[in-house]
């Protein structure tokens, strides 16, 4: 008998007869009533508690925020995708800039080495966030893959303040997730951290040093 | 720093050992008493009890919906195109990674943290074959380069402080000696950097393996678990059959326990949902995506109504933070992949009671672990339980049950038993013990090793009593 048929054939006969499975009441989980500018005050104070930097930006000109962060953190070297609105518009702002855009919606075998040693920063956009977690979910896709929020040692990321929901429960069961997966889903909540080193928390570990959110709204900004 | 090999044979001596040695008493009183009060605030403002109610819950209909489920994820990988291989123990999953290695020519692999990897000894599996496996977690790189094996399921490093890992790198890698942890931790990144880009194969373990989706969900802060899974052109998954939930809404509450039972964190940095390989039309990724499905014992533990409760643990170490026994002897001392009160109640049946004897008794029972635990799990009951095993006393559901019984002793609980339950010969014993108090024993076993012998008053408490009792008036009453 093969090893699948032996461990199924003991679950199955198990010795002490079939279990019944209880019913799961969610509730704990969602249902937190949150008005958007909690959700914003909450998403932010968690995110910027483990080193996320938040930007508020109007929507109309996020990308000279964008512009200033690049500039203000000295990026030479921005990663990005294409077809991607976020991707797309940053590409037009920054047509004339100091930065040099890398397009990131290339075969990794064709570049890998310039992708680690040379990229400064990656741009994404996001799905949408979490303000219990201070979280970002991603979906990468071929034109924003899965290394564009990883290697680079600074990552940032548009979100519309609109899209933020309560709870990870929240946002699973809004959109779905259990019809049909990514190859890859991400959250990400803040940089790569560890404290392996007797407890102290360092930044930075293997992924992103630094990870900003352009938090876009639709109104104007103060 | 010497290197020693840990046994849970030698529990006792190693206890002693690790009791004497106030550098590792310091390194883990330390770490356990930040991580116990980190939890304890992040949980403040959550309705906890109804948050473990849920987790036990999920974990519950997972087990009770094992087979099923286990097809299920099955299925669904296999319908995404990853590819799964199932293992009856440690030995046949080395076997299973090593060949699909081999498959692909490695020579090198990169690994995130994986216990169930721990528990095989992957690595030096597959050093044997030419194939160098390097951990990639910041403490398991430590710990590795340390030639350790982890001292906590969650900080592999714990028992090592900022000076000796300083020394470590020191001489291992050729960094400065410093007590800078960023400069520490930068020097880790680029060496490992290289060593991503480099690998062949990318092993990670699972946190939880969603049957519903054919999802493989792994949480972590560094971001090496989605290098390991991202970087290399092959990922191999291992897993404890165990490990399996129905569905996709499962994950959020287990999650939400685990990071805060574990180090007393709201989120960690990363949350990375695999479902498959990269596709045609993808950039990056991994060509292929394996999962390895490991028995290893689960399946014996399955059969028992009691002792199912042991494989319902998310392994977030909340055990291991709040035990009294662990926080003062630490992980090594255990000499078991799994340390604390989990690894007392998984270990026995994974090595066997006559390896692993002195592990259920390595607890006072204060019940800490049980109160702590996000899945509810009676860890105490367990610890009694297997006590009661290697004694004979139990349902012999245990491999190596039996192993403490001793006749001697089996024969003085059954002459107690009968002086108990006959008071005539109890009070006539009684009456003598204290008479020829002198000529009682001193020393009883391991029981005066730490106290001492129970000393018979020369009057009993029945005499006493009944003495009293005759002074006064028969009706008179007393408050």
């Amino acid at each position: 008998m093969s090893a699948r048929d032996a461990i199924l054939k003991r679950l199955r006969e198990r010795a002490d007869g079939p279990l019944s499975a209880p019913e799961s009441d969610f509730s704990v989980v969602t249902n937190r009533g949150w008005s958007p500018a909690e959700r914003l005050a909450r998403f932010e104070r968690w995110i910027t508690s483990v080193h996320g930097e938040v930007i508020h930006t109007a929507q109309a000109d996020w990308t000279q925020a964008l512009a200033k962060v690049l500039a203000d953190k000295g990026v030479r070297r921005l990663g990005l995708g294409r077809e991607h609105p976020v991707a797309a518009e940053a590409r037009a702002a920054l047509a004339d800039a100091e930065v040099e855009l890398v397009d990131a919606d290339r075969d990794i075998e064709g570049w890998q080495r310039e992708q680690f040693d040379s990229l400064e920063a990656g741009l994404t956009s996001t799905r949408g966030a979490i303000a219990e977690t201070g979280s970002l979910w991603l979906w990468p896709t071929p034109d924003e893959p899965r290394r564009l929020s990883l290697v680079p040692p600074i990552h940032i990321a548009v979100l519309d303040a609109e899209t933020l929901e309560d709870t990870f429960f929240d946002v699973v069961e809004a959109h779905g997730w259990a019809g049909g997966m990514p190859t890859n889903a991400l959250l990400i909540s803040g940089p790569s951290k560890t404290a392996d080193i007797e407890q102290t928390l360092a930044y930075g570990v293997h992924g992103p040093r630094e990870l900003v959110v352009l938090v876009r709204h639709a109104e104007e900004v103060e | 720093m010497s290197v020693e090999t840990f046994t849970p044979r030698e529990f006792h001596r190693q206890a002693h050992d690790a009791l004497g040695n106030p550098q590792i008493r310091a390194n883990f009183r330390k770490a356990m008493d930040g991580l116990m009060s980190k939890r304890s605030d992040v949980f403040s403002d959550w309705d906890l009890e109804t948050l473990r109610e849920l987790g036990a819950n999920i974990r519950l209909r997972a087990l009770a919906r094992l087979p099923d489920l286990l097809e299920q994820l099955e299925a669904n990988c296999q319908a995404n195109g990853i590819r799964v291989h199932w293992a009856e123990n440690g030995d046949e999953a080395c076997r299973i990674v090593r060949e699909i290695c081999q498959s692909h020519d490695a020579t090198s692999v990169i690994k995130g943290k994986s216990m169930v990897s721990e528990e095989m000894h992957l690595n030096a599996h597959l050093e044997k074959a030419g194939i160098e496996a390097l951990e990639s977690d910041l403490g398991e790189y430590l710990v590795q380069l340390n030639e350790q094996t982890p001292s906590h399921i969650i900080m592999p490093a714990i028992h090592l402080n900022t000076d000796e890992i300083s020394e470590i790198l020191h001489d291992k890698t050729g960094t400065e000696r410093s007590r800078d942890v960023d400069y520490m931790t930068a020097a880790a990144r680029s060496q490992l950097r290289e060593r991503f880009m480099a690998a062949d194969v990318g092993i990670s373990g699972v946190n939880f393996a969603v049957a519903e989706t054919g999802t493989l969900c792994l949480v972590e802060n560094e971001g090496n678990g989605r290098m390991t899974t991202t970087v290399p052109p092959v990922h191999i998954a291992v897993t404890g059959i165990e490990k399996v939930v129905e569905h996709l809404r499962d994950v959020p509450p287990l999650y939400a326990l685990l990071t805060r039972s574990a180090t007393g964190q709201h989120v960690t940095t990363y949350f990375n949902m695999i479902s498959g390989p990269r596709q045609p039309d993808e950039h990056d990724g991994p060509e292929e995506v394996h999962l390895v499905l490991v028995d290893s014992g689960r399946s014996a533990i399955y059969q028992d109504d009691e002792l199912l409760d042991t494989l319902r643990c998310i392994r977030c170490g909340a055990c291991m933070n709040h035990c009294p026994v662990y926080t003062r002897v630490g992980g090594h001392t255990y000499g078991t992949t799994y340390p604390g009160p989990i690894g007392s109640i998984l270990m026995p049946h994974m090595m066997g009671l006559e390896e692993t004897r002195d592990l259920p008794t390595a607890s006072s029972l204060c019940g800490a672990c049980g109160e702590v635990c996000p899945v509810k799990i009676p860890i105490p009951d367990l610890l009694v339980r297997l006590r009661r095993e290697s004694v004979g006393e139990g349902r012999g559901n245990v491999p190596g049950a039996g192993i403490k019984r001793s006749m001697k002793e089996v024969a003085a609980w059954k002459g107690f038993q009968w002086l108990a339950t006959h008071p005539r010969a109890w009070r006539g014993s009684t009456a003598l013990a204290g008479k020829l108090e002198a000529l009682l024993p001193t020393r009883l076993g391991p029981w005066t090793e730490y106290r001492s012998a129970p000393k018979p008053a020369k009057t009993s408490l029945h005499a006493l009593v009944k003495r009293h009792q005759t002074r006064k008036p028969d009706g008179e009453e007393r408050s």
